[in-house]
């Protein structure tokens, strides 16, 4: 979902080449809050992402619980995970959190991807895919901590929420805040959002939830969507919200030291080869080893000639 | 050509078919190597233009690969019986700094192989196996749902750093086609000259005159 200048990028996927910095420290860092306390779980936010974006996901099947569609895709692009939890008083808790990508400031799938260009980090913190440039490897998907990049079966390109980057360029919310009846999805710039946060975490706390707290994981260098969660310090009771997540050390090791100690295998042992050659020469048959040959085939020739003769 | 050919008497050493065979395999890693570097480094992704872009390069490797597959699982079977390490390899590796030299004069008499040439099978025979499991892993388009994600992380590593050593491998395997005059004919024409043989494969030189094949691979050096 290109819809970018490229004074605004910051990062791109796989290039060599530095990203324009003029503007570098000047723009806005923006950010979407959700507050997990405020959501009531209409899903509201899901049918404006479909609605917005153009996207019409397939009817799937209902399993008995309350997540639909069951997983994300690569037309749901945000997607309400229930989770029944009993807290230690015995009561039920029905946890409910909008999950989608995050908006990492260090994102693992802009990491891993080979492409050039196919993923870009904008100064105001939103990452996109570019899907004209996506090769449609699923390199993202190993390397993003949240699992949330999705492989699409019919044009073999990956996909996630682009945090309406295209509304936010023109100075709109995106599309799941616009339409949030409970006001549980805020947006704005990083600071007010934190600011934001800050007050709603007292409040959670002043009401019995002692856990309560901000969720914008420095494992990732933060992000550009938080939660406001009553559970901060069980992030993982939220349908497994990773509690420090981080770019795979795998992942760290492939796109980092391998490639250093590949690229510099394959100098070695070219340049080995030639210096071998230039200094010691080639190997090469001497005439008296070809002449050494031809005596030992022709006695070889004779013995065989004369074993015949005895045999017959 | 046959050894009663008094200018150039010559062995044979491949027949038609492991050397087409051969060319398949060679074929098809470059071209792995190739489009799997483009996806491997930013600075070299210009490689995938030479298949026709990003997409076409992602989607022809792995196809490539099991073609590579079939091609170097016959090469091995063929390849096998002549490849067990035997003593002389440990004696020949030890003078490896004659090897280096081109003293071959000092360096123990040899079957069909030498120390060097059975690592590069080793090395390919090891190493293809692994390329074609993690590669199937990684290989979305067909297996995505069959892995974890974990699993797919680990795949992608194991891939690279087996494409690495596979890669570093073949350079020098090409480089010892260089270096070695006289070695090429073997894989270009299926014959080496009577001198080649008597230098580097000494003890495979003698099997091939009494007629004793050390492989199942027939010689035709009694030229009658
Ligand atoms: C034997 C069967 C093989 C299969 C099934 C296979 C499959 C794959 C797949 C699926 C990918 C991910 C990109 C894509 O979807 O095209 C890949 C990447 C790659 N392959 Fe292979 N491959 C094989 C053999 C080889 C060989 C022989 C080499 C080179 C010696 C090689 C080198 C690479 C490299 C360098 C990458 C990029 C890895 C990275 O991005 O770090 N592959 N392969
Ligand atoms: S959550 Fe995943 S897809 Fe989103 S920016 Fe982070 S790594 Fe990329």
């Amino acid at each position: 979902m290109a819809n970018y200048q490229s004074l605004d990028i910051v990062r791109r996927s796989a290039s060599t080449e530095v990203s324009p910095g003029i503007r570098n420290g000047t723009e806005m860092e923006v950010a979407k809050l959700i507050d997990v306390s405020r959501c009531i779980g209409c899903k509201a936010c899901q049918s404006a992402c479909e609605q917005w974006n153009d996207l019409r996901d397939d009817i799937g099947h209902h399993v008995g619980v309350y997540d639909n569609p069951l997983d994300l895709t690569a037309k749901s692009w945000t997607l309400m995970r229930f989770t029944e939890y009993e807290n230690p008083k015995g009561d039920l808790e029905f946890l409910i959190r909008k999950d989608g990508c995050m908006h990492c400031a260090d994102p693992g799938c802009l990491k891993a991807c080979p492409s050039p260009g196919a993923i870009v980090q904008y100064a105001n913190g939103i990452v996109d895919f570019v899907e004209e440039n996506c090769i449609g490897c699923g390199y993202c998907v190993k390397g993003c901590p949240f699992n949330i990049p999705r492989y699409a079966q019919d044009d073999r390109k990956a996909y996630k929420c682009t945090l309406c980057n295209d509304r936010v360029s023109v100075g709109q919310e995106p599309a799941c805040v616009k339409t949030c009846p409970t006001g549980a999805i805020m947006f704005g710039s990083k600071g007010a959002m934190i600011e934001h946060a800050n007050g709603r975490v007292e409040d959670l706390q002043s009401r019995g939830f002692e856990g309560a707290g901000l969720y914008d994981p420095q494992g990732v260098g933060g992000t550009h969507v938080m939660y406001v969660l009553h559970h901060a310090d069980q992030p993982e009771l939220y349908a497994g919200l990773p509690k420090d997540p981080h770019i795979s050390p795998v992942v760290q090791a492939w796109k980092g030291g391998l490639k250093i100690f590949g690229l510099a295998s394959f100098a070695l042992a070219t340049i080995g080869s030639f210096i071998h050659y230039v200094t010691k020469g080639p190997n090469e048959v001497s005439s008296e080893e070809e002449e050494e040959a031809r005596d030992e085939i022709a006695a070889s020739k004779q013995r065989r000639t004369v074993s015949r003769e005895v045999r017959l | 050509m046959s050894l009663h050919e008094p200018d150039a008497p010559v062995l044979r050493r491949y027949t038609a078919f492991l050397r087409i065979n051969h060319w398949i395999a060679a074929a098809c890693f470059i071209m792995l190597t190739l489009s799997g570097l483009a996806m491997f480094s930013p600075a070299l992704f210009w490689l995938s233009a030479l298949f026709g872009g990003g997409q076409p390069t992602r989607a022809i490797h792995p196809w490539i690969g099991v073609v590579l597959f079939v091609s170097y699982a016959l090469l091995c079977v063929r390849f096998l019986g002549s490849n067990l390490p035997n003593r002389d390899d440990v004696a020949w590796s030890r003078r490896i700094v004659d090897v280096i030299n081109n003293r071959d004069e000092n360096l123990p008499e040899l079957g069909k192989y030498n120390p060097g040439q059975k690592l590069v099978f080793w090395s390919q025979t090891l190493l293809i196996p692994v390329l074609l499991v993690t590669g199937l892993v990684i290989w979305d388009w067909y297996f995505y749902g069959y892995t974890t994600i974990q699993t797919k992380r680990v795949a992608v590593l194991v891939h690279s750093l087996a494409a690495i050593l596979a890669i570093t491998v073949i350079i020098v395997h090409i480089y010892a086609g260089i270096w070695v005059k006289g070695t090429m004919r073997a894989m270009t024409r299926g014959t080496v000259t009577a001198g080649w043989a008597y230098r580097h494969h000494r003890k495979w030189f003698r099997q091939s005159l009494a007629g004793q094949p050390p492989t199942a691979e027939p010689p035709r050096a009694g030229g009658d």
